[in-house]
């Protein structure tokens, strides 16, 4: 269990994930690459329809599979997932991945007290008697900092507060040691205060346990406070890769730019519009060619020969770090050095 | 703000909220305090923010401002005139004038009408005909809002969220109000379109003059949309002040945490903004606290903050119009207490 | 729980209090005369009256609907038919028997019917509904699909002659559809008498089952929650009975009180097809005939009995879900 490992812990390539509709084929997720470490943090930002979800949910294979098709390659601890079996996933599940979702309300069953839906989890993959699996779901509800966890336990998800129930959630995610934790939007439904001791709660759970988190998110700020590597969606596709510092200072990529750019923030100059993405995220029933982001793009008449409306950029990446982006980057550090002066 | 007479004047505003119960016969048997006792006024022109997390009773209070509900007491004037309990007729000019924007711009519009039949729509009720015919002024005001004229004939479904949080835009312009109540008008949408209607809304603000009550809970957003704001909690104004003032010098120990808790995407080469992490959820409105209400999660408590509650003042080192309802206000040198502050970070 | 029950049954009494003061209202609305038609050819002045004072209506409505009210209570003593001991709901104008012993009569059959048929077309109702959303798409989820259209548009009449011709008189499978003896009399009669009007009122209704138990299912198959039991690693159909179901049971459990307590109101249809003697028929003849205390005894039986299920409804679906507070 050391990060020293050389294989990374979790290996995605060059995943495509297609869904047919009545309206076409939705292409949520094309070509996407990353690797992730034990005890790391990887941060996915996205809009709606950036694929960031479809992605995750594909790791855990709970996409839908009559209507899916998928390519590529996912390998969790050196084993491929893709082709696992549904038995083989399910011992996977909540045992050595587990996932935390957006609104916790919704996701924790109504019919069943907290501690048994935590201890069904651990039941099912330790074989824990029904006394021991409460005992354990206790010791977890503690652990995540809820009150009187010996009482609570016999409490039903509408009785929990917002905060509590996300608590209860990642409890329940974290009862098996899981070695990855995927949560996509965990915080988002939260108030701020109650947020910041959610992230604060992942932190710490993270240094004690080792686990490698997926954080999905919209919320640069959240990455700021969460993420060690940081990968930026857009259409399905990875438009920019870095260590957190790398993209949150020196953005590469003209979306990256424009989300840093079109965010208020606490101290920034008040008085002046803010300058956001012109445009809506782009439907992937019907996505623009070459780059998704050219139509909402402003530089693409720095490019040459219109690349950006018919050539796919290419994800380089060395050392973790790169974008997809024709404009060559010289240029781009120039520009965007140019409007980041004029951002603080 | 100036000694004119404010346009909007809400004094004690009060809404609770009965919740039936008891045996054999169902009757009152508590309220759910959702706002209670608020002061505050708007002046001509003016964008106040209000924010808040869930349950503090913002949203409540713009809905009572704009009547949609009915206030349990308290008084709220429109320049000058007394419309707390002003029945349909008399509120009909008002009406006009007090417009709404509302969270969701996919559930506030109906489906089933045109763009120009949505935002006309006011116009008809109020039989209001502009000059050059009421399909003239919606295209001017499509084209205020950024939308497309050509789009007249178009179904709310063929647009954009961005958009039609604009078509919500136009629909609240046809009045020509002088008052926007803005019920968390971005916060359903994507970052990269949030940008957009904030700039739209703070172009109208500021270009046809138009009052704003904006109520959000980034507290990011409303700072670059507010000249004032109030921060609530509970259901009471805890701190109100112009923006500069409440953002650069918090002085009630909510306010702090509250803005420490916001996750900054560019902070990263400024020194570490100071942490505080309060500890719990908000009580329920329905039993809250004694005295003051944010005694329960605040590091500064003592008996007097259980046995009264503070009043919203000019607490001493505030400037004039920045008022604080705290017992042991902030200053800038406290450091909140040790068991509060634990930052692993920070530490290591 | 028992808060819950004297509020719902006091509620219930007050709802049974206005049915009957409405019906009672509404049948001397009718321009008809039961006194008139039970008098006969050579109708005098006098025999009027005196037949008006024997069936208790010599007196204004009000009066006589207290008087029939207090009857319920603590019975009522008539000058026609003599003492009639609580719960008194009247005589029959039509036959001069206490309306009671008749509705009691013919309870047994009702309920027979009702019960029989409700426990037919839950279980393959709620089975069929089950497999289809289990194989959502597939061979067998449309065959139900069609086969449920289809049982919904049946009409018993129609099967139910059918289904006598076929498989009582062409192959002698079953017996003739009779009700003289009830299930503590003679079991096995009273089973093979009811097994065939069961089976076609549960084709009516088992379709309503099937649809709304696949519809509910699809839709908690698509829960947030489901999704987590899945992602925590439980099996597909640990799932589909654990969670999913639990979900869709409230609905289902809706439509199946209502459905009995209408059953129990007679079945008025299946009765005539069947010539079976059950408490719908016993309506249709009360309308027939103007006789007012019968058709206010029906009337409140099938009442009582919507307002009965209603409340166990309630009560099943606090059980079912912990979210529901019963006060």
């Amino acid at each position: 269990m050391t990060s020293t490992d050389q294989q990374p812990f979790l290996s995605v390539k060059d995943l495509q994930v297609h869904f047919s509709t009545e309206d076409g084929i939705v292409k949520a997720v094309d070509g996407l690459t990353f690797d992730l470490a034990k005890g790391q943090t990887l941060g996915i930002v996205g809009e709606s329809g950036s694929g960031k979800s479809v992605t995750n949910l594909t790791i855990l294979g709970l996409h839908d599979r009559r209507r899916t098709t998928i390519d590529g390659e996912i390998l969790l601890d050196g084993k491929e997932l893709l082709s696992a079996t549904e038995k083989e996933l399910e011992l996977l599940r909540g045992n050595k991945m587990s996932m935390i979702f957006q609104d916790a309300l919704a996701s924790l069953s109504p019919f069943h007290t907290i501690g048994a839906q935590i201890g069904e989890t651990y039941r099912k993959h330790t074989g824990a008697s029904k006394k021991e699996a409460r005992a354990r779901a206790i010791e977890m509800l503690r652990r995540v900092g809820i009150p009187q966890p010996d009482v609570r336990v016999d409490d039903y998800p509408h009785q929990f507060s917002g905060g509590m129930r996300q608590r209860a959630m990642i409890a329940m995610a974290l009862v098996c040691d899981p070695e990855l934790l995927i949560a996509d939007e965990p915080t988002t439904a939260l108030d701020v205060t109650v947020q910041a001791q959610i992230l604060d709660l992942l932190k710490d759970l993270q240094q004690e346990f080792g686990t490698a988190i997926i954080f999905i998110t919209h919320d640069l700020g959240v990455i700021a406070d969460i993420a060690d590597d940081v990968l930026v969606m857009y259409g399905g596709r990875c438009v920019e890769r870095g260590t957190k510092e790398e993209v949150l200072r020196t953005p590469q990529h003209p979306y990256t730019l424009g989300l840093l750019s079109s965010m208020p923030s606490l101290d920034g100059p008040v008085d002046v519009p803010l300058s956001p993405i012109p445009g809506a995220p782009p439907s992937l029933l019907t996505p623009p060619s070459g780059c998704r982001f050219h139509p909402r793009c402003t530089f693409t008449d720095k490019v040459a020969g219109g690349l950006c409306a018919t050539e796919r950029p290419l994800l380089e990446v060395v050392d973790g770090r790169g974008s997809a982006c024709h404009l060559p980057m010289e240029q781009r550090q120039d520009l965007f050095a140019d409007l980041a002066g004029s951002r603080h | 703000m100036s000694n004119a007479q404010p346009l909007l004047d809400v004094s004690g505003l009060t809404k609770h909220f009965p919740i039936k119960g008891g045996f054999p016969i169902k009757r009152t048997i508590g309220a759910v305090q959702a706002v209670d006792g608020l002061d505050f006024q708007v002046g001509e022109g003016e964008a106040l923010g209000l924010v808040g997390e869930s349950g503090c009773g913002k949203s409540t209070t713009g809905r009572l401002i704009t009547r949609l509900l009915e206030p349990t007491s308290g008084t709220i004037s429109y320049r000058g005139k007394d419309i707390t309990h002003a029945g349909r007729k008399e509120l009909a000019p008002v009406r006009s004038e007090i417009q709404m924007i509302f969270q969701d711009p996919y559930a506030s519009l109906n489906p089933r009408q045109t763009v120009g039949k949505i935002i006309s729509g006011p116009m008809e009720i109020n039989g209001i005909n502009p000059e050059g015919g009421r399909e003239k002024r919606v295209r001017e005001l499509l084209e205020i809002v950024g939308l497309n004229p050509e789009h007249y004939n178009r179904f709310p479904h063929e647009f954009s969220g961005g958009q039609r949080q604009r078509i919500g835009v136009a629909r609240a312009l046809a009045l020509e109000p002088k008052l926007i109540v803005a019920d968390e008008p971005v916060s359903a949408l994507d970052v990269s379109i949030q940008a957009q209607v904030v700039n739209l809304l703070q172009k109208v603000q500021r270009e046809l003059g138009i009052a704003f009550v904006f109520i959000a809970h980034d507290l990011a957003v409303v700072r670059h949309f507010s000249q004032r704001v109030a921060v609530m909690y509970l259901g009471k104004i805890v701190e109100i002040a112009d923006r500069d003032d409440l953002y650069g010098n918090p002085r009630h120990p909510y306010t702090r945490a509250l803005l420490s808790a916001v996750p900054e995407a560019s902070a990263d080469d400024k020194p570490a903004r100071e942490r505080i992490r309060l500890t719990g959820d908000v009580p329920s409105p329905i039993n809250p606290p004694s005295g003051c209400r944010f005694r329960t999660r605040c590091w500064k408590a003592t008996e007097k903050c259980a046995s009264e509650a503070p009043p919203l003042v000019q607490v001493e080192g505030n400037k004039p119009g920045h008022l604080t309802a705290c017992h042991y206000p902030e200053t800038e040198a406290t450091v909140p207490a040790p068991r509060l502050a634990k930052d692993p970070e920070a530490a290591a | 729980m028992f808060r819950f029950l004297v509020r719902r049954v006091i509620g219930a009494m007050v709802i049974l209090l206005i049915i009957s003061a409405i019906t009672f209202w509404l049948f001397y609305a009718v321009p008809r005369d039961p006194a008139m038609m039970s008098c006969g050819k050579n109708c005098t002045p006098e025999n009027l009256a005196q037949i008006r004072k024997n069936l208790g209506i010599d007196h204004s409505i009000p009066v006589q609907y207290w008087e029939w009210l207090k009857g319920v209570f603590v019975g009522r003593d008539y000058t026609g038919f003599g003492r009639c001991d609580a719960p008194c709901f009247g005589y029959s104008f039509a036959n001069n028997v206490p309306v009671f012993d008749t509705i009691m009569d013919r309870l047994p059959t009702t309920l027979s019917l009702a019960f029989g048929a409700a426990a037919i077309f839950l279980v393959f109702g709620v089975g069929a509904g089950m497999l289809a959303a289990l194989k959502q798409g597939q061979f067998l989820d449309k065959f139900a699909s069609s086969a449920s259209l289809l049982g919904s548009s049946l009409q018993i009449y129609f099967v139910g002659y059918l289904a006598m011709f076929i498989f009582v008189a062409k192959l002698g499978w079953l017996d003739q559809p009779q009700d003289n003896k009830t299930l503590l009399e003679d079991p096995s009669s009273w089973f093979s008498g009811l097994l065939l009007p069961w089976l076609v009122l549960a084709i009516i209704f088992t379709a309503n089952y099937t649809r709304m138990t696949r519809s509910q299912m699809v839709e908690q198959l698509s829960e947030d929650y489901v999704r987590t039991a899945r992602a925590k690693g439980l099996s597909r159909s640990n799932v589909f009975f654990r969670f999913a179901w639990r979900g869709a049971m409230g609905p289902i459990v809706t439509l199946f009180g209502i459905d009995l307590g209408t059953l129990i109101g007679g079945a008025i249809i299946t009765e005539s097809t069947f010539s079976l003697h059950g408490v719908g028929r016993l309506a249709v003849a009360s309308v027939d005939q103007s006789d007012l205390p019968m058709l206010l005894g029906v009337t409140l039986l099938a009442a009582g009995a919507i307002v009965f299920f209603n409340i166990i409804v309630d009560a099943v679906y606090a059980l079912i879900d912990p979210r529901i507070r019963l006060a």
